[in-house]
């Protein structure tokens, strides 16, 4: 178990102050100065060292995504945009750090605002955290109060940073999406290349982080790359906040070394599957756009929680939320209520998304009761397979992979509902029919 | 992807202007986007338009709004309509969004559903006292907390069907009410107590 004093977010469960006060006692603002003196391309090279990967989902290299931002302004301002739209289903994270460690978020967007030159940050928070918003608001007022952002502070980096929101749109999450909303526009991704680094927000070189990679780059520039990437595995170094949800005995939320074993997270912080871990069905290790893994030997029993351990069982770490569910589930309901997030959240520009999206729903919902055809799995596999890579973003990708991941893994499951449904349809009388 | 539409025209009032304290707050809010960008302000922009206007955006706010920020109508309206935090129609005055997603499922986000059912009725009606409307929505960011739901702001989280229809009885009769995990449990933290960060801070 990873060990307090290696923990980054020492007021995860907001049991002590958030304020100023409190956040400088915890470590928070201290030589930010100093580390600012460093120089851009000192601070850039300590973050590639750290190996921190992006924690919002796709794992790129933060310190690499930085060095992509052009050293020489031509004249167009840059910018830093943090994305806090978490609603990813699983994942609850960048909720604790802006409501319990606003002060880590708002110190590592100037010192990632310095690295990459940007004067002015932008903070995207989801609508519907009001009180985080809040709260993160007044966070950043106590450090104008305190001068440690804005014009002429005593960090010596001239950085403003606003807050900013959304109004309920899952796809605003996307990086260009979150630009285009941010421009006050409909959340509709756009087309890479040009990328936000050349050109992202109003046509000027932008880069978007997820919160919790910015939140921990003040400890690490402190603590030293070495500390960091000395935790973990090699390629996966660092520590990770997993947000364990569904059927555990305490579900709660946890920051460990990553390349911790599943069942050993599980165990340690959330009392263990409910009905312990022989009465585990699957688990989403990455937030509900990722494939399930199925308990087993070669699965659920030896997955690691990080990247590259996530990736061997066909699955991804994403944002570390770990979906728990025990044999009591209904798998292919489960699956069906995802397909349907993706329906509603589709933001409607790419056809094959948004035609599909309603499509795989309906099928799964029909095959939840066994009102299908055998043929039709083998179809609904095609159709995932037709979405997946076809579209501008990669919200296609996330919404065709959990279907892949409950065909590759529950396919006898389904084909049992179908046996039965057919089994109880013609006991009743109902003459079967040539297909369509 | 949510197909979403107006009210219709005899829902609709004839007009809507910011009052003064909104106004002077929405001439701040445009200054944190650069010069000329601020169009940037309209999700904030609408967000104080529909609670002024009683939890709901009727059109003259939305061209209002376009007005203020010096855009084409239709832009706001994609805005409006785009975003589903954007209520087109009337709600009541504690309107609830029930996460019904995968996570909140597991839990027993389907018995919350059957008490919203039973107090409130279908989604998107609103109650003949005009105090409650409910929606489901997706993914509200607290799935260590689930079930929970969302209440105006504030989040309540790790409910049971007692539990919820007791917030529903208070808020009905005019009492307050804690927001926040309804057990015994420090916010995201595991029940009986974090595993971790023991040692003093």
């Amino acid at each position: 178990m990873l060990a307090d004093k290696d923990r980054i977010f020492r007021n995860l469960y907001g049991q002590h102050d958030w304020g100023l006060k409190g956040a400088r006692a915890r470590g928070a603002w201290d030589g930010t100065k100093e580390i600012l003196a460093k120089g851009r391309d000192a601070i850039i090279e300590e973050v590639k060292t750290s190996g921190l990967r992006g924690r919002g989902g796709a794992g790129f290299p933060t310190g690499l995504k930085w060095s992509f931002m052009p050293k020489k302004s031509d004249g167009r301002p840059q910018y830093l945009v943090v994305n806090a739209d978490e609603s990813e289903p699983g994942t609850c994270k960048d909720r604790e750090i802006m409501r319990h460690d606003p002060h880590l978020l708002v110190e590592g967007c100037l010192i990632a605002g310095f690295a990459m030159g940007a004067s002015t940050g932008y903070i995207y928070v989801r609508g519907e955290f009001v009180r985080e918003r809040e709260r993160l608001q007044a966070a950043i007022d106590e450090a104008y109060e305190a001068k440690l952002l804005g014009k002429n502070n005593v960090n010596g980096w001239d950085f403003d940073l606003y807050v900013h929101h959304g109004a309920g749109a899952y796809i605003c999450g996307e990086e260009t999406a979150l630009l285009e909303s941010l421009e006050g526009k409909k959340g509709q991704p756009r087309l890479k290349p040009p990328f936000p680094a050349n050109v992202g927000l109003y046509g000027c070189p932008t880069t978007v982080n997820n919160v919790e990679s910015i939140a921990v780059v003040p400890d690490i520039l402190r603590r030293g790359a070495t500390w960091f990437a000395g935790i973990g595995r090699p390629n996966n170094s660092g520590t990770k906040l997993f947000c364990i949800s569904g059927h555990v005995e305490k579900p709660c939320n946890v920051e460990e070394a990553m390349g911790i074993p599943l069942r050993e997270l599980l165990e340690t912080h959330a009392g263990g599957v409910r009905g312990g871990w022989d009465n585990l069905l699957a688990v989403i290790p990455g937030g509900s756009s990722m494939p399930l893994v199925p308990a087993g030997k070669d699965q659920a029993d030896t997955l690691l929680m990080d990247f590259d351990g996530c990736r061997d069982k066909k699955s991804a770490l994403g944002t570390a939320a770990v979906i728990v569910m025990d044999k009591s589930t209904d798998i292919v309901r489960a699956m069906a209520r995802i397909s349907y997030f993706y329906k509603h959240e589709s933001c409607g520009q790419c056809t094959p998304c948004r035609e599909g999206m309603g499509w795989m729903w309906r099928v799964l919902t029909r095959m939840a009761e066994g009102r299908a055809q055998k043929r039709e799995i083998d179809m609904l596999m095609q159709v995932t397979q037709q979405i997946e890579g076809h579209t501008i973003c990669a919200f296609g990708d996330g919404a065709a992979w959990p279907v892949q991941g409950l065909l590759r893994h529950f396919r006898p499951e389904i084909e049992r509902r179908i046996d039965e449904h057919t089994r109880n349809a013609e006991a009743q009388g109902a003459a079967r029919e040539a297909a369509e | 992807m949510s197909v979403r539409r107006l009210a219709p025209p005899e829902m609709q009032p004839k007009d809507f202007s910011f009052s003064k304290d909104n106004l002077a707050w929405a001439k701040k809010e445009i200054t944190k986007y650069p010069e000329g960008r601020q169009q940037s302000a309209i999700i904030p922009l609408l967000w104080r338009a529909q609670e002024q206007h009683g939890g709901w955006l009727p059109e003259a706010a939305i061209r209002h709004v376009s007005d203020f920020l010096g855009m084409a109508h239709i832009r706001a309206l994609e805005v409006a309509t785009f975003y589903t935090m954007f209520n087109l129609w009337p709600v009541g005055k504690f309107q609830v969004q029930l996460c019904g997603t995968t996570p909140c499922r597991l839990r027993g986000a389907d018995d919350l559903e059957k008490v919203c059912r039973k107090r409130i009725g279908d989604q998107g009606e609103v109650t003949k006292d005009g105090k409650f409307s409910w929606v489901e929505v997706e993914c509200l960011g607290a799935c260590v907390n689930a079930p929970m739901a969302q209440i105006n702001y504030d989040y309540y989280e790790d409910l049971t069907s007692e539990s919820f229809g007791k917030i529903l009885d208070n808020l009905a009769a005019g009492k307050k009410v804690k927001p926040g995990p309804q057990i015994d449990r420090q916010l995201s933290a595991p029940v009986g107590g974090a595993t971790t960060l023991k040692e003093k801070a």
